[in-house]
């Protein structure tokens, strides 16, 4: 009897407990739920984990400040372990329990095509931090992403490469979505800026050495080499070709923006030409420049937070937050359509990759000049000058 | 393809195939003694590398890597107390999985303790633009370090499991534990010993190649199929088989890289994997009377 009496008294008190914290959350405007997946672990997580910090620091920052039109925003961050299979499943997951307004991620561009269907069929907004040009190509009317396009990383490269006399290449590309939609952009653009590919080659994104497939690259006489990866191949691929004697210029793609690859290439880097977005040389821009204000704050801020340089792909999930943020504003709702609709008319936003200026058939809303060739110089990135 | 080309892939695969060999030695170890292959061979390799970046930043680099030894050598046999010895009816599958486990929980610790940032050790001798020149042909000073590496490992193991009595005690133990047990001798240990001298060997093999390849916390599973490949080919539990058969199939991927198309030789390591699994068990230098013994 006592036992049963002490029972029910329990449930009581947290059936009321329930209640006070109901009545209590329902005071607040509910919260904004966004959903971000990112590629925290794994191969990538050289994207993942700056891209998560930074939404989390960024979102911090809008909650302190009031929220967007008065409402906070929950932030529910998910590791895809960069696996496609996984991001596919948290999706399912964020978009079905959670009922998110939007999702922010993933961080490359295989995880990213997993999903893009999943969200475009729920008119779920996905924000994506990948590359690959596929994600807005064709345009899905829910889909959107933040870094600039890897066709004009290819066309400011080929620039580059013509202004040096150079016309006879090497392509590598690591063996993951990323890589190939690089190597299939190089293929398609070289024919156009009159340059000739003489071998094209994909590793295996994991590969510990790259002396083997540089040493067929260099029996083809090119006269430069591009290497297009997000992998830690970035740092050894400099170092290869110094050690086999492959001195010929290297250029590498908009993924080398992390000064730790230059410094895992050591003093084999100098000199690697490569187009990124203005983070990593904000000071050494011009004064008059519409991004360097932006961009020195977000790099003070995550480099006082988080104890570590800060890199353009944190940057793109800083450019996904802030485009989500401004398409809430407008639509002064959070109707998934009307967020959509306003996020498709935003102009002239500046963001860490460039400015945007969103179109019904331009989801991605950067152009060439959200490029800046750098180089590698005593192991720091400064502007590359012809 | 001219001369100093062709040397150059002999160079490539001798780069690859001297880290599958470092890494293939370490699972000989374990298996001289208890018959089981450790799949957290791999992590081991990691752990060891990671310890001695860790410790560079605050000793020079040969003390880093003799600190990291024997702190690897003592997690080798931690982890024996705490998770092999207490399995009960211990069969060689049971601990084989046991080992999976293993490795999985080494790999998350250690995405805690560094985070999932690229790592590496500097290079012994000069810089990651240093090369030796042979015959027209370039390799990078750290191969011979690997290689160097892995012979003084295996000229010390060899004698040690043919000629001393520790050593013919802990191979004992795989044939027969039960009688390596009435003989007294103590079979416990012995395995304790294999592991700890194994994660010692690993560590000292991912400090040597951590300038190659670098490191980083979920590196431990690639090399490890590669190097259990390795050991498997030569012939398990034969280290001086495992060297030769790691730089032969370095080699022969180097050459299929040369012909074909790169993605081919990761399939050709596996189609010659199965034949030698089919064909010969017992591995290249294996003798096949052994292999018929362990079936039994």
């Amino acid at each position: 009897m006592g036992k049963q009496l002490v029972k029910v008294i329990g449930i009581l008190i947290v059936a009321l407990a329930l209640c006070v914290s109901v009545v209590a959350k329902a005071a607040d405007a509910p919260a904004i739920k966004v959903g971000a997946i990112f590629a925290i672990t794994g191969p990538a997580s050289f994207l993942g984990a700056p891209e998560a910090k930074t939404a989390e620091m960024l979102v911090e920052k809008i909650n302190k400040e009031g929220g967007v039109n008065g409402q906070k925003i929950e932030l529910i961050v998910k590791d895809s372990g960069t696996k496609p299979e996984n991001a596919i499943s948290l999706a399912k997951q964020l978009i079905e329990e959670d009922k998110v307004l939007a999702i922010i991620g993933p961080s490359t561009s295989g995880e990213t095509m997993a999903i893009k269907n999943i969200c475009q069929e729920s008119k779920t907004i996905l924000i994506s931090c990948a590359a690959a040009e596929d994600i807005v190509n064709p345009v899905a009317n829910y889909v959107f992403k933040t870094p600039q396009k890897d066709s004009d990383a290819v066309r400011r490269i080929f620039q580059v490469m013509k202004a040096k006399g150079i016309s006879k290449i090497g392509v590598i590309t690591s063996n993951d979505g990323f890589g190939m939609a690089g190597g299939k952009q190089l293929a398609n653009l070289a024919n156009l800026a009159g340059i000739t590919i003489a071998i094209s080659e994909a590793y295996d994104s994991k590969e510990t050495d790259l002396t083997g497939v540089l040493t067929k690259v260099k029996g083809q006489d090119v006269n430069a080499v591009v290497n297009w990866t997000v992998t830690p191949a970035q740092g050894m691929v400099a170092k290869n070709m110094k050690q086999i004697g492959l001195d010929v210029p290297l250029f590498q793609s908009h993924g080398y923006g992390n000064i730790k690859y230059v410094q895992a290439g050591g003093e084999a880097a100098n000199g690697t030409i490569f187009p990124c977005g203005r983070l990593l040389i904000a000071d050494q821009l011009p004064g008059n420049n519409p991004q360097k204000k932006l961009l020195l704050g977000y790099k003070e801020d995550y480099e006082s937070r988080y104890k570590e340089d800060a890199s353009t792909f944190g940057g793109h999930a800083y450019d996904a937050v802030l485009i989500l943020v401004e398409g809430i504003k407008k639509a002064k709702s959070t109707d998934k359509e009307k967020v959509r609709d306003a996020i498709e008319n935003i102009k002239g936003l500046v963001g860490t990759a460039g400015i945007f200026n969103f179109s019904s058939q331009d989801h991605n809303g950067l152009g060439m000049d959200a490029f800046e060739m750098l180089t590698v110089k005593d192991g720091k990135f400064v502007i590359y000058k012809n | 393809m001219n001369l100093p080309q062709v040397v150059q892939y002999c160079f490539a695969g001798v780069t690859v195939g001297s880290i599958y060999a470092i890494v293939a030695i370490g699972f000989n170890i374990i298996y001289n003694t208890t018959g089981i292959i450790n799949f957290a061979q791999g992590e081991f390799l990691i752990v060891g590398a990671m310890l001695a970046i860790s410790f560079n930043h605050f000793v020079p680099l040969p003390v880093a890597i003799f600190l990291a030894v024997v702190v690897t050598t003592i997690i080798g046999g931690l982890v024996e107390i705490v998770f092999i010895r207490q399995v009960r009816n211990a069969s060689v599958l049971r601990l084989i999985v046991i080992t999976i486990g293993i490795s999985i929980l080494m790999r998350e610790a250690m995405l805690h303790i560094w985070d999932e940032k690229v790592r590496s050790l500097p290079y012994f001798t000069g810089t990651g633009i240093s090369t030796v020149t042979i015959l027209g042909a370039h390799i990078s000073p750290q191969v011979l370090w690997v290689l160097g590496v892995s012979a003084i490992i295996v000229m010390g193991l060899t004698p040690f499991f043919r000629f001393t009595l520790t050593g013919r005690a802990m191979r004992a133990c795989a044939d027969d534990r039960m009688a390596a047990r009435l003989c007294g001798i103590n079979d416990r240990w012995m395995v304790t010993l294999s592991f700890m001298l194994s994660a010692g060997i690993g560590a000292l093999a991912g400090c040597v190649i951590s300038p190659v390849t670098q490191t980083q916390y979920d590196m431990g599973a690639p090399l490890a199929i590669k190097g259990f490949t390795v050991a498997f080919l030569g012939g398990l539990g034969n280290s001086m088989a495992a060297v030769a058969a790691g730089l032969m199939l370095g080699l022969v991927e180097a050459f299929v890289m040369s012909q074909f198309d790169v993605a081919y030789k990761e399939a050709v390591s596996i189609v010659i994997l199965l034949l030698i699994l089919v064909f010969r068990p017992s591995g290249l230098f294996g003798k096949r009377e052994i292999a018929a013994m362990r079936a039994l």
